[in-house]
Parts: C-alpha cells; sequence; structure tokens
C-alpha cells in the first residue's frame, strides 16, 4: 500500500505540474471544451484514485469539483469567473493535501466545506477571496518543507529505450566479436569473451527488467477497492485473482491501471446485483468477481468476469434512443454483440443517476481510449442475467519471448514458444489432408484439426509436399500450421513492427535475433482470423462442459484382433516402426527409437518383432512402453458407464457403439512390464579408469543394445558383458569386450556399428 | 513555409524530391532486405539498423511513378535509403540516387495537382527541375495506396453510427 500512496503522489504531482497551464488558459478562456475535458479528467482521476487508497479528504475535494465540471461539460452551468476561481482553489489544495500526505504532516482541512460550498455559487465572492488567500498562499511558503525524499526515480521511456538499444547493440558488436575470435582460436581471448559474454547477458537482463514489471502491481489495490466499493453500495461480493506473476512492461501497468480500476467499480456497482435481487434470481448472495491475467502468445489477456445482471442491452438501446432519435432506425439493426458495445460510446451512462463510485459515463469510453491507446483491444462477454466479462488484450510491447525460428513459405519467422503445442514431423504416409473448398484439415494423433498452410493464405503456390506442422493454441481453439523447417530457438525481445506491416494482420512483432537479421514473429490468432478459422461455437460448448469434461481414450484395434481402449492421455504418440527397430533380447521384444530401447507389451499376443507394426507409446514419469496395436481408430469420451472387470491389464468394460469394449490399465500395464525392464535388462560394466568416457559416449550405444551400463557393480549383480580398454593392465573377469585406442586393436572405441555387433552377440 | 531550410535533394524514378534534412536519421545502404509477405508493394522489407530494425519502403510506388527496374530484394542488391522515424517506428525510404544537402525555400504547391499534395508538403526550384519537398508523415501514411481511398468497407461501417 505504501508503494502504492508514493506512486499516486508522484503522479498527481506529475499531472498537477502538466495541467498547471491547461487551468491557467481555462482562466482565460472559460469555453475552452478541450482545456474543460483535461481538467475534468485529472480530478476524475484523482477521485478514482484516492478512493481505494482510502484519503477521504481528496474524495470529497475532487467530487465536488467533478460534479461543477460535470455540469459545465452538461452545458447546465456556465463557467463564469467565480466557478473557475472555485475550481482552481479547489487544485491548488488537493496539490497542498498531496504534499503533505507525502511529508507525512497533518494540514488543517479547516476551509475545506468552503471551498466546496463557493463551487455552488452561494457564498459572496468576498468570502471566495479571503478563502483563497488563507488557503493557497499561506502553505505555499511551506510547501518546499513538506516534500520529503523520493524513494524512488522517474526517468523518461526514451531514456530506457535508449539504453535498451544501446546494450541490443552491444549484444550484436558482441556476437561479431565471438565470430572473430572463434576464427583466431586464441584460448585466452575467448576466455576473456566469455566474462564479457555474461557481463553483457547480466546488463541486458537488467536493463529489460527496469521495464519490466509484475502485474501484481496492478492487481495490489484491488482486495481493498472491492471492499470498499462494496461496502458503500451494500453488496456482498467475493474477489478472486489470478495470474498476478505475469510481466509487463511499466508503461503498459501505468496506462492499465485506471481502467482496470473503472471496470472493477463498474462491476460491483453496475454488474453486481443487490443482495435481494440476486436471491430472487437465484444466486448466491455474494457476487463473484473474478480478476485474471495471463499471456497468450503475444498477448496479455486481462479478464474481469462478474457473475451479476450483465448489461441491459435493451435499456441501453432505449436510452440512446430516447437522447438521439435519429438514430433509431440505425439501433434496430445492431446485434446482440454490437448492442452491448454500446456502453463503449461517449457520455453515456447507463444508470441515470452518478454515484460517488462509477462517476457518470465517463467510464467505458475513456476505458476503452485507455486501452486502445497501448495498442490493445477491449471485448465484452455479455451474458444477461449471468454477468459480464471484459477482456482487455493488451499487446506485448517489450516482451523477452522464447521464440522457435522456423521456414515457411520461403521466409524465415518466429513463434511464440508458448503458443507450439508440438511440432510433428510429417510421415507422408500416415498424414492425409482433406481440404474442402478453401478449408483444409489434418489428422493429428488421432484428431481432426484445421490445418492452415501460409503459403495459400499469402496467395502464393502451394508447395505439394507436407514436412513439418505446429500444432498451435489460441484463445479458443488449436490448429496446425504447415512449416517448411524449425531452425532454432530463442530469447528475443519483440518489438511492434510499423502500421503497414502490422497491418497485414498475421505478425505480431519484429524481433533482431543474434545474426541481425531483423525476423517477424507470427500472430497466429491474426493467421487464424485471416484463415477463416472459427472456434467460436466449440468454445461456448467448452465453457459449459468444463465441470464434467469427460475423460478421452483411444480406441483401437490390438494385435489379436480384439477391440480396446486405452485412456488417451497415457499415450504419449503413435509411432510407426520398422521391422529392425523391434529386437528380441531376454525374453522380451525391445523397440529401439531415438538411441533408447523401450520394452514391448506382449500381453495381447506380440511374441515376433514381425508382429509389432505400429505401437502406443505409453510414457508414465520415467517409465516408457510401447504397446503393439494393429490400428489406431479414434479418440472417443469414455463412457460414464463403467463395468469394473479384472482380466489382464484390463481394470474394467464399457459400451462403445453398442459394443462392449475393455479399457485397459496404463498403471497395470507398466506395472507388468516392471519387472521386465529392471530385472532382465543384462547389465554391461564399463571397467577401469575410462570409464567416464565410456558412460559418456557409449551409453547410449549401450542401452540401445538392449544392456543397462553401470560402471560399478551393487553387491549379487552379475554383468554380462564387460567393456574394456585393450591396453588396460587389469581387465575384470568374465566376459569382456576390448576397446581399442586405434583400428586394428580389438574393437576400434568410435565404431559404433562393431561395437552394437559384439554386445548383441554377447547377449545372444 | 517561412525561409529557407536545409534539405536532403534525391532521385526517385527520375523526379527530384527534397527531404528535411531535421527529419533525417541516417543515411544508409541496405544490403539485406528481409521480405515481409503479405504487405503493401511499396513494402520493400526490413533491415537492420544497428541494433534496430527498418521498414523498407519504396518511394516510387508510394509516389505512383514508374517502378522501374525495381531493386529486387537481396544480397545483391544494394539500395540507398534514408532512414527516419515516423510514429516511434522506424523507416528506410528507397531513393535511386542522393545528390545534395542545400537550403531550399518552399513553395505551396501549384493548383490543381491535389494527388501529389497528399504526400509533399510543397514545391521547390533546382538545377533545371522542380524538386518535390515530401511530407514524410503523410508519404508513411499513404504506404497501403492513395491517401483518400484508405477506408475500407467495414471502417466505414463501424465509424459511420458514432459520427452520426
Amino acid at each position: 500500500m505504501d508503494d502504492l500512496l508514493q506512486e499516486f503522489i508522484a503522479e498527481t504531482r506529475e499531472t498537477l505540474e502538466a495541467i498547471s497551464g491547461e487551468i491557467i488558459g481555462w482562466e482565460a478562456a472559460p469555453d475552452d471544451r478541450a482545456r474543460l475535458d483535461a481538467i475534468f479528467r485529472f480530478v476524475h482521476t484523482i477521485k478514482g484514485s484516492c478512493g481505494f487508497l482510502d484519503l477521504p479528504r481528496l474524495t470529497r475535494l475532487s467530487h465536488a469539483a467533478e460534479d461543477a465540471l460535470s455540469a459545465v461539460r452538461d452545458g447546465r452551468r456556465a463557467p463564469d469567473a467565480r466557478l473557475v476561481t472555485a475550481i482552481l482553489a479547489i487544485i491548488d489544495r488537493i496539490g497542498e493535501v498531496v504534499e503533505a500526505i507525502d511529508a507525512g504532516a497533518a494540514l488543517d482541512d479547516s476551509g475545506e466545506d468552503m471551498l466546496i460550498a463557493a463551487l455552488d455559487g452561494a457564498p459572496p465572492p468576498g468570502l471566495i477571496a479571503i478563502v483563497d488567500a488563507a488557503d493557497v498562499v499561506a502553505p505555499d511558503h511551506n510547501a518546499p518543507a513538506f516534500r520529503a525524499a523520493k524513494r524512488t526515480v522517474r526517468l523518461s521511456v526514451d531514456l530506457l529505450d535508449d539504453m535498451m538499444s544501446g546494450v541490443s547493440d552491444m549484444v550484436l558488436a558482441r556476437n561479431q566479436l565471438a565470430r572473430g575470435l572463434r576464427e583466431q582460436g586464441d584460448p585466452r581471448l575467448e576466455a576473456m569473451l566469455e566474462r564479457l559474454t555474461m557481463t553483457v547477458d547480466n546488463l541486458r537482463d537488467t536493463v529489460t527488467r527496469t521495464r519490466m514489471q509484475r502485474i501484481e502491481m496492478l492487481f495490489a489495490p484491488l482486495p481493498r477497492l472491492v471492499r470498499d466499493v462494496a461496502a458503500v453500495v451494500g453488496k456482498q461480493v467475493s474477489l478472486t485473482i489470478e495470474g498476478g506473476d505475469v510481466e509487463l512492461d511499466r508503461e503498459m501497468i501505468e496506462l492499465l491501471r485506471d481502467p482496470l480500476v473503472h471496470l472493477v467499480r463498474n462491476a460491483i456497482d453496475h454488474g453486481i446485483e443487490t443482495m435481494e435481487a440476486r436471491h430472487a434470481a437465484g444466486k448466491p448472495s455474494a457476487g463473484v468477481l473474478k480478476v485474471s491475467a495471463r499471456q497468450a502468445g503475444n498477448l496479455i489477456l486481462i479478464e474481469i468476469a462478474d457473475d451479476g445482471a450483465g448489461i441491459d442491452t435493451d435499456r441501453l438501446v432505449a436510452k440512446i434512443g430516447r437522447e438521439q432519435p435519429h438514430r433509431q432506425r440505425q439501433l434496430a439493426q445492431l446485434s446482440d454483440h454490437d448492442r452491448a458495445a454500446l456502453v463503449f460510446e461517449p457520455g453515456l451512462s447507463s444508470r441515470d443517476e452518478a454515484t460517488s463510485v462509477s462517476g457518470r459515463g465517463v467510464g467505458m469510453d475513456v476505458v476503452k481510449a485507455n486501452v486502445e491507446q497501448t495498442g490493445g483491444r477491449i471485448q465484452l462477454l455479455n451474458r444477461p442475467g449471468q454477468g459480464l466479462t471484459v477482456s482487455l488484450e493488451v499487446p506485448l510491447t517489450l516482451a523477452i519471448l522464447n521464440a522457435v525460428m522456423v521456414n515457411a513459405a520461403g521466409s524465415r519467422f518466429a513463434l511464440s514458444r508458448q503458443v507450439v503445442e508440438e511440432i510433428v514431423a510429417v510421415d507422408q504416409s500416415q498424414v492425409r489432408v482433406d481440404r474442402f473448398g478453401s478449408s483444409a484439415m489434418v489428422v493429428v494423433r488421432g484428431q481432426r484439426l484445421p490445418l492452415v498452410n501460409l503459403e495459400r493464405l499469402l496467395g502464393r503456390p502451394e508447395s505439394e509436399r507436407l514436412r513439418l506442422l505446429a500444432v498451435v493454441s489460441v484463445r479458443a481453439g488449436r490448429y496446425a500450421l504447415a512449416l517448411d523447417d524449425v531452425t532454432d530457438t530463442q530469447e528475443l525481445v519483440v518489438k511492434p513492427a510499423a502500421p503497414a506491416v502490422m497491418r497485414v494482420g498475421i505478425f505480431a512483432g519484429q524481433m533482431l535475433p543474434d545474426d541481425g537479421q531483423p525476423l517477424l514473429l507470427l500472430d497466429v490468432a491474426g493467421i487464424a482470423e485471416r484463415a477463416g478459422l472459427s472456434f467460436e461455437a466449440v468454445s461456448e460448448k467448452a465453457v459449459e462442459a468444463t465441470a464434467v469434461e469427460p475423460v478421452r481414450a483411444l480406441l483401437f484395434d490390438d494385435v489379436d484382433g480384439v477391440r480396446r481402449m486405452i485412456p488417451a492421455d497415457a499415450v504419449d504418440r503413435i509411432e510407426r516402426v520398422g521391422t529392425t527397430h523391434v529386437n528380441l533380447a531376454a525374453g522380451t521384444l525391445w523397440l529401439t527409437s531415438d538411441g533408447r530401447s523401450v520394452p514391448v507389451y506382449d500381453g495381447a499376443g506380440a511374441h515376433r518383432a514381425e508382429d509389432v507394426t505400429t505401437v502406443l507409446r505409453l510414457q508414465l514419469d520415467d517409465r516408457e512402453l510401447a504397446y503393439p496395436v494393429r490400428t489406431a481408430i479414434e479418440i472417443v469420451p469414455l463412457p460414464d458407464e463403467l463395468t469394473p472387470a479384472d482380466a489382464g491389464a484390463a481394470s474394467g468394460v464399457a459400451l462403445v457403439d453398442g459394443r462392449p469394449v475393455e479399457l485397459l490399465d496404463p498403471l497395470r500395464l507398466l506395472e507388468a512390464m516392471g519387472a521386465a525392464v529392471g530385472g532382465e535388462r543384462p547389465l554391461c560394466l564399463l571397467h577401469g579408469g575410462e570409464g567416464p568416457w565410456m558412460e559418456v559416449f557409449l551409453r547410449p550405444t549401450i542401452e540401445a543394445a538392449g544392456y543397462r551400463a553401470v560402471r560399478q557393480l551393487a553387491p549379487g549383480e552379475q554383468a554380462r558383458v564387460a567393456l574394456a580398454m585393450a591396453d588396460d593392465a587389469d581387465p575384470p573377469v568374465g566376459t569382456v569386450i576390448r576397446l581399442g585406442r586405434a583400428r586394428g586393436e580389438g574393437v576400434y572405441r568410435y565404431d559404433r556399428a562393431a561395437l552394437v555387433a559384439a554386445l548383441q552377440e554377447m547377449r545372444a | 513555409m517561412s525561409g529557407e531550410s536545409l534539405h536532403l535533394v534525391a532521385h526517385v524514378g527520375g523526379c527530384g524530391v527534397l527531404i528535411e534534412t531535421a527529419r533525417v536519421d541516417s543515411v544508409v545502404d541496405v544490403d539485406v532486405l528481409v521480405p515481409v509477405p503479405g504487405t503493401a508493394p511499396a513494402v520493400l522489407g526490413l533491415a537492420a539498423m544497428r541494433s534496430r530494425v527498418a521498414t523498407v519502403i519504396d518511394a516510387r510506388r508510394v509516389l505512383g511513378l514508374a517502378p522501374g527496374a525495381a531493386p529486387a530484394p537481396g544480397p545483391n542488391a544494394r539500395t540507398r535509403a534514408v532512414v527516419t522515424a515516423v510514429d516511434g517506428h522506424l523507416y528506410a525510404i528507397a531513393v535511386d540516387t542522393l545528390e545534395d544537402v542545400a537550403r531550399f525555400e518552399i513553395e505551396p504547391m501549384p493548383a490543381g495537382l491535389s494527388a501529389m499534395s497528399q504526400v509533399a508538403r510543397g514545391v521547390a526550384e533546382g538545377e533545371g527541375e522542380t524538386l518535390l519537398a515530401l511530407d514524410l508523415d503523410r508519404l508513411i501514411a499513404a504506404i497501403d495506396g492513395p491517401v483518400n481511398a484508405k477506408l475500407t468497407p467495414g471502417d466505414a461501417n463501424t465509424s459511420a453510427p458514432t459520427n452520426g
């Protein structure tokens, strides 16, 4: 709270300085609407901020001034000199109170009533002059003494930007230097460069952090604000906050502070109903307000969701229709969504009376303007009678993103690592692309996904071959993006690109990777939009179904011809295997894949390598199993009705399409194989002083050959085979493969094929 | 338009143009261009200016001059460009040649050339030719095509009600 107060003081001081010109200008020309608006916004902001900082005196002063200014804005009152003087006196007073708060000094509040009364124009002008003299002149002498030492420094963003780009220049220069030095190969210079690299990296982090702040800063005052506002309007509200650890540009946080406060106030004052109304509607007496933040790709998404009455669009339309009769026809044609969006129109309040809480319609249009100033968007999800969700989507202006660098449509682009669920290498025979007019879909791991091809999207000739698919997630769904290649990942700073580039709609910003070639960040949401993908219907269903999210199961035909299923989450992937990758060792089939051996389940009758063509790769923690199947059919929701059964690896039987189907229990499968994995895998002892080297270089090869590599035998363990260097003077007993340091003596230590052959010979 | 001010004299598609030196960040030779698919043809691509990224603009396209032999984006096409910042974004405006820096007095655009005044502040007398003084802000705003045709049908729909 202390930090917030400090910030409020610094901010008010700054605005006061900035606005002093406006005030003087307004005094000279009271009809100047722009100046009036600026002053009005100032007092309105003060009122908003001090409401939740619990500064009742400032609230009272600013509220009074706002009332008077509002009357002038509405044309109910002429801005005569007396009013101007009274407003100025109040603004001066606000400045004094702020300085007093900062210095922790007491400030006599006498005269404030008179200041406020002066606004109504009631007292004779003479009195105003007296008040002026007493309250403005006297504290002026004291003001410098009140100022306490500031604990923070406020820097211009330009200065920080200069620092950022300076550091980025340094990183690029460092990279060039590194390339140059590598050619020279001087280890001493390289060590120095290493130190430079560390320093530069630290500096880059620090400089970036100067502009980043956790969104917690923005959320911290909310509990208090909610409590106070709810107390004023006599409602019960329970607040939940999520995602406070999302990091955001400080500048952005400043810009979002006011909109967020407005939205929360609105939600409590206008959205959530009175307790009686809630009871009548069958809702719990306490309203629920949920404020959350999360990073979705290149956006920060802030949602303010209440379970109140939502926006009464009929009343809204009726009100605007009354005030602006010429729009009746246009209003009548609006969709529900557009009708709700009418709340963003300037000068509108759905309440007819202004309250001390939410004000008078300066709300939503200002909120929208503020959010759009950040380059963001504001969206409403209005569910009449059930609540309103306001989403603020603000761009990551200065985020460091973990970027996946990809090639697509003949150019290099970046994807945010966060939106990429997986990258699937396409096996031509396994992936089928179905086209329906302009849209296409692809089946990835039993799931049909829309397929988006950048070349097609950009109206270029499409390449025939599909090499890689990136499964990317957007807010409401997932789709597959065709890629040519994935080259690298890097942590990169994202900056907004020029408007001409952003207008294409598929880019989220630009980056400069270490090689100094600009890189465009793809906006996966924009791509989905441009490709005409719509997840709306799907997402709404998902919202309703969240409570009873069904477990999904993969349906397949087993090697013995029986149709079975297994919980889909247990299946890491479905893999087609060549028979050469399956070997029999120690009575168990082993699948060699990515340099490791995985046991193959044989309970359903796969005893020969030829039986294994397609496997389900199961993975739980670090235990792995390959389950051979004939064909994988599809993913189905697991039926609610499950008859327990206890036969083999099955844990139950359920009806799928009218047929009873066994449901396999992945834990039992792994358990059944557990003994085989631990006990029957023969040991390979890495003997002698070269053990560590062997472990590093040969272990993958040894394990791929079906052994477990150890450097020391536990008591009672016996090695099937031992590896020792050919020149080892103290070879172990038993079967030994001698490794030579050069070709010709024993098995040459870098001859992988020979080593595998020797190991397999020993195992047979 | 009072008094003279310093301008760069450049040629674009055979036409002489003036660019206020006060707005010029630097003059560079762009050698590597990263294409931006899907943009207006006037956007040649992106180029790195040390640690910053500039959007390279083909001035000929924006001015509606003969595209001529457009520089092929690629490692060998060196394009001379004038770097400027507009609304916080860095742009490199590609020109054919860059000749001189001199003081010029800018005169108003002759009447009847409204199309040109969309991107120019006025004209000045050069050596045997009339030089067009570019308005960089409007030049950048005109990237997507003629300025007066900028409202898309969609924009027109949404903006009409609020004006009413």
